[in-house]
């Protein structure tokens, strides 16, 4: 029996973060199955897997509403990643993680480790990462009356970018896109999420249920030290307090180490060595084995004396909660054990045998020969109880009114100049310039240069080859089209809607590189849902994605979610950011889409059931706007068409470029595609062009932008399912069978004109001055 | 010995643990020739006839890029083949291990800017008759990916004399587009033998339409020229 002599006690587990209900339902459980109290081991183990990052315990009963199957779906949530067909018997696994809480403490490594495991999760199931996708959210850079604020928020964002890229560039997989937003409820707790996907052949997926009694349990990759213990307990779960110093609990990443893993790990798989396999993450071995015991509903006993440290005298549950970093564990049949460790020292990562596969349905842990702990596998994993969550909506927005940067009476051409420049819409170009973006030869379209990130499926070259060797065949390039994105404010301002929103930005952005949608990832990014309001966003914003990922047939294949995003007064709760990463499939890469004008002459279009309004919309935040309670209903099916015209157009070839309309509304979409180009357009619009739609919409009439507030409202307002298109008038007339098409200008000349009928030249910019005001974000890294 | 219509020229592809672009420079060399893969703890070039030494971080680079890597098993294959004339091309990380096993002259340091930084470069051809570029055109401007944060060429003034004296100097960076603080805008150099050549851009990344460039494969391309035009002289 386990040494029982000084069993821990409640104290104990609430310092650890559970609370007494629960460790009474523990003592309960071990009592059932030892007959005594949960000791040290015992406990810590329960604390994690019981902790809100493992368990879910305030968001597993909502989660279960999403929509989770469709005809492309192979691997659905619950494995380390999804994954989706892509044809040709290939699959693209994917998923999006969150590393917020360790990032706000240490930003290079949190961000940097935030990438490790996120990969780890997609070669975990037997795929290659092929791409890496990052979701920032940070406080105001520039702060006008408080310099040390922005300074705060600035040093994050260059710090996490800088150890997103230490991480990716060195480990050879393409960063190939993201977003970015500052925003002040951010300011005390950053957001660093990253979306990692791989491909790998249908039939050599692997899971990570522990099979075969009697079966080797080998731990390989780096050894074990005290880094990141009690990480998913005490980071991921909890608010973070002002002055709390928990940089000890952040994990260190080594991409090297990594990198030496995957290799090992996929050629490992690639020779049919392993039975099943998982990563080590949050809660390290602890969470690793028992929810490779649970999904295979069997025991594991594991040997803490056999685990290669990196420091001696680590104490038994020290070393099975570390969270030391690039490390896997799989099951290995007998007589395969010699040659996975074999192959562990070709690719110079540790390995070793920890423990084995058994029938007892218990967790076994040894020191040498000593039992140190034991639990139910299914008390564990299974049995942390479920919270409803008690939603109320608030009476107001728990978010102060942002400071007015703007004034509100400046002709449009200055509000256009002062939007491209502005945090939110300035180019990514100086973050984006820090992450290769083109390791592995499969990078079709890099940032800025579609909506969506486009990728082949094979690399480039190798499709052009016949079997024989040599001979260039002319054929179609499969690829995916991969996009990321939440706007937060919009979110908070209406959880369903800005939820709905940030599916069918996802969608709208695989639509103009020409993707249609296959599966959803998704980060729910939150404060504190033991709050009555904040339980109220975290249920509107999951039916939102459940509604909008039914209505385009984009399933939810796998997530994350991180709560508890909160400071105390005066910080609250940060913006609700139900991160969405979608992936889509191109049969084609030689017709990828581009969002910059091609061509002089080409006329433009603006497609799609465009409903601008001032709501919630970057213009109203530069302007001080509080944020409005809701947001317009958004009508989906009249988006899906529109995103689908779109769609077969670009796949067709049959236009030149698109692009949606996003922050900072149409004017801004326009000079995108200006710059995107490098040539100018002439376009006209005139106010109230979308008629009831902006009227009814304007909301913040105040706004008028110099010019009228339904001027103002065609400008700059914001909505979902709109595009800007050039091509051939012909071409561009002829989508208007499927959706609403207004051409409204030709694309030439060095200058960007928009004429809005009241005023002949509201707007009339060089494309130097576009330039220049959209790279406003250079200063951050100078 | 080789002749025109007998087996094709074949590349060997250097593999350090590390390595991040070794597949990319092989479908590259690919297109052009035969190729194949060498691991780094294993001596046997495998009658390879041009070396590419690729980008990535070998062991890590955590002394300093490239320094651990040219003391591997096969970097003495490798340097023993250059020195019996045997063309090696070295991109990015390689051209670093090159110069730290002093096959190649100068050495390279952390950019100006102190970032990992990507960025589309266009560079000017500077001999187009060299080893490994006389399948381009001299003065011809190529666009082609850089991505390195060790990545400005640094060769002292007496070098850099003589570099230029001796024709060393084989790739510039266009006007404008040195971003990374290199001496007199170098690119890329050879040795003073011309049969080692070393660039940070990368040109194995530029080979196929679908990646904006093809502007790369004139130097894969000039290196298989170079073997057997050498064949059919011998």
């Amino acid at each position: 029996m386990p040494d029982s002599a000084t069993l821990p006690g409640l104290e104990d587990a609430l310092a650890l973060g559970l609370t007494a209900a629960e460790y009474g339902l523990i003592c309960e459980k071990q009592g059932d199955a030892v007959g005594r109290a949960p000791n040290q081991v015992e406990l810590a183990m329960y604390s994690l897997l019981w902790s809100e990052h493992c368990a879910y315990k305030h968001s597993k009963k909502l989660l279960r509403t999403l929509p989770t199957e469709g005809p492309h779906v192979v691997m659905g949530p619950g494995e380390n990643a999804g994954a989706v067909d892509v044809g040709d018997g290939i699959v693209c696994a994917f998923k999006v993680e969150s590393h917020n809480h360790p990032s706000a403490v240490e930003p290079f490594q949190g961000a940097a480790t935030g990438v490790g495991g996120i990969l780890r999760d997609i070669f975990a199931i037997g795929a290659r990462p092929a791409a890496v996708l990052d979701s920032l959210r940070f406080g105001e850079p520039f702060d006008g009356d408080d310099a040390q604020r922005g300074a705060r928020s600035r040093y994050l964002l260059e710090r996490a970018v800088a150890g997103i890229g230490h991480y990716g560039n060195s480990i050879g997989v393409p960063t190939i896109g993201g977003e970015l937003y500052f925003e002040a409820p951010y300011e005390q707790n950053c957001l660093v999420n990253a979306m990692a996907l791989g491909f790998a052949e249908r039939d050599r997926l692997v899971t990570s249920a522990a099979v075969g009694v009697g079966n080797a349990v080998v731990l390989f990759g780096a050894s074990t030290g005290r880094d990141g213990i009690g990480g998913a307990s005490v980071l991921a779960s909890a608010e973070l307090g002002a002055d709390d110093d928990k940089r000890p609990t952040v994990q260190v990443g080594d991409p090297f180490e990594e990198k030496k893993l995957m290799e090992c790990s996929l050629e490992l798989l690639q020779r049919g060595l392993i039975v099943s396999l998982q990563d080590l993450g949050a809660a390290g071995l602890t969470s690793s084995a028992s929810e490779m015991a649970s999904k295979g509903e069997v025991g594991i006993d594991i040997d803490v004396a056999k685990v290669p440290l990196r420091e001696p005298d680590m104490e038994p549950f020290e070393i099975m909660v570390s969270e030391s970093q690039e490390r896997m564990l799989c099951v290995v049949e007998p007589p395969d054990v010699d040659a996975v460790l074999e192959l562990c020292r070709k690719w110079e990562v540790g390995g070793a045998a920890i423990g084995a596969v058994t029938d007892t349905g218990a967790m076994r842990i040894f020191s040498g020969e000593r039992l140190v702990g034991e639990m139910p596998v299914r008390a564990l994993v299974d049995d942390c109880p479920l919270y409803d969550l008690e939603p109320v909506k608030p009476t107001r927005t728990p978010y102060p009114a942002p400071k007015a940067l703007l004034s509100q009476n400046i002709p449009p051409s200055q509000t256009l100049l002062a939007l491209l420049s502005c945090p939110n819409i300035a180019s990514r170009r100086p973050l984006f310039e820090q992450y290769d973006a083109i390791v592995q030869s499969r990078t079709v379209r890099r940032p800025e240069q579609a909506d969506a990130a486009v990728l082949a499926i094979r690399p480039l070259g190798t499709h052009a080859r016949a079997a024989d060797g040599g001979e260039v065949l002319d054929g179609a390039i499969p690829a995916v089209a991969v996009s990321i994105d939440c706007n937060g404010r919009r979110v908070a301002a209406d959880p369903y809607t800005g939820t709905v929103a940030a599916v069918l930005e996802c969608a709208s952005n695989l639509a103009c590189a020409g993707a249609a949608p296959l599966g959803t990832t998704n980060n729910l990014n939150f404060a504190n849902p033991e709050k009555p309001h904040i339980a109220w966003q975290l249920t509107e914003a999951v039916r939102g994605l459940g509604d909008a990922c039914r209505a385009l047939g984009a399933p939810i294949v796998g997530g994350n979610v991180s709560l508890y995003n909160e400071s105390a007064p005066p910080h609250g709760p940060i913006y609700p950011t139900p991160v969405i990463g979608m992936v889509g499939a191109l049969p084609d890469a030689r017709h990828a889409g581009r969002l910059g004008f091609a061509r002089a002459g080409d006329a433009v279009a603006i497609v799609g059931p465009f409903a601008p309004s001032l709501l919630a919309s970057e213009l109203a935040k530069l302007c001080g706007g509080e944020l409005p309670d809701g947001l317009p209903a958004i009508d989906v099916p009249a988006v899906a068409a529109a995103q689908a015209a779109i769609r077969d157009a670009v796949r067709a070839g049959a236009i030149s470029s698109a692009h949606d309309i996003a922050e900072g509304g149409l004017a801004v979409a326009l000079a995108e595609c200006c710059l995107g180009g490098g040539i100018g357009a002439r376009v006209r619009v005139e106010a109230g062009f979308f008629g009831a739609e902006a009227a009814r919409a304007t909301g913040r009439g105040e706004i008028w932008s110099g010019t009228s507030p339904a001027a103002a409202a065609t400008l700059f307002g914001e909505g979902s399912g709109a595009f800007v298109v050039s091509g051939g008038e012909d071409a561009l007339r002829a989508l208007a069978q499927r959706t609403t098409v207004r051409i409204v200008g030709t694309v030439g000349g060095e200058t960007l004109l928009i004429d809005t009928g009241a005023d002949e030249a509201a707007i009339e910019l060089e494309l130097g001055e576009l330039r220049h005001a959209h790279g406003a974000l250079a200063g951050l890294f100078a | 010995m080789r002749r025109f219509g007998g087996p094709r020229m074949k590349f060997g592809i250097l593999q350090f643990p590390g390595s991040c672009d070794e597949i990319d420079a092989l479908h590259a060399a690919r297109r052009v020739a035969d190729a194949e893969l060498l691991w780094h703890g294993d001596s046997d070039l495998k009658g390879a006839d041009a070396i590419v030494v690729p980008g990535g971080f070998s062991y890590g680079d955590y002394l300093r890029a490239g320094a651990i890597a040219r003391f591997s098993p096969v970097m003495e294959s490798v340097i023993e083949f250059a020195n019996a004339g045997g063309p090696v091309l070295g991109i990015c990380n390689g051209f670093q291990v090159l110069c730290e096993a002093r096959l190649l002259p100068g050495a390279l340091l952390p950019n100006a800017n102190l970032r990992f930084t990507f960025r589309q470069v266009a560079l000017d051809v500077v001999d187009g008759e060299t080893a490994f570029t006389s399948a381009c055109v001299k003065g011809a401007r190529l666009s082609i990916p850089a991505k390195h944060s060790w990545g400005r060429y640094y060769a002292n003034e007496d070098t850099l004399a003589r570099m230029r004296a001796r024709g060393q100097v084989v790739l510039r960076y266009a006007r404008g587009e040195n971003f990374n603080g290199s001496s007199d805008d170098i690119a890329g150099v050879r040795n003073e033998r011309g049969n080692v050549f070393g660039l940070m851009p990368h040109p194995e990344h530029a080979v196929d339409e679908l990646s904006g460039s093809t502007d790369g494969l004139c130097l894969f391309a000039s290196m298989r020229r170079t073997v057997e035009d050498r064949a059919a002289c011998a």
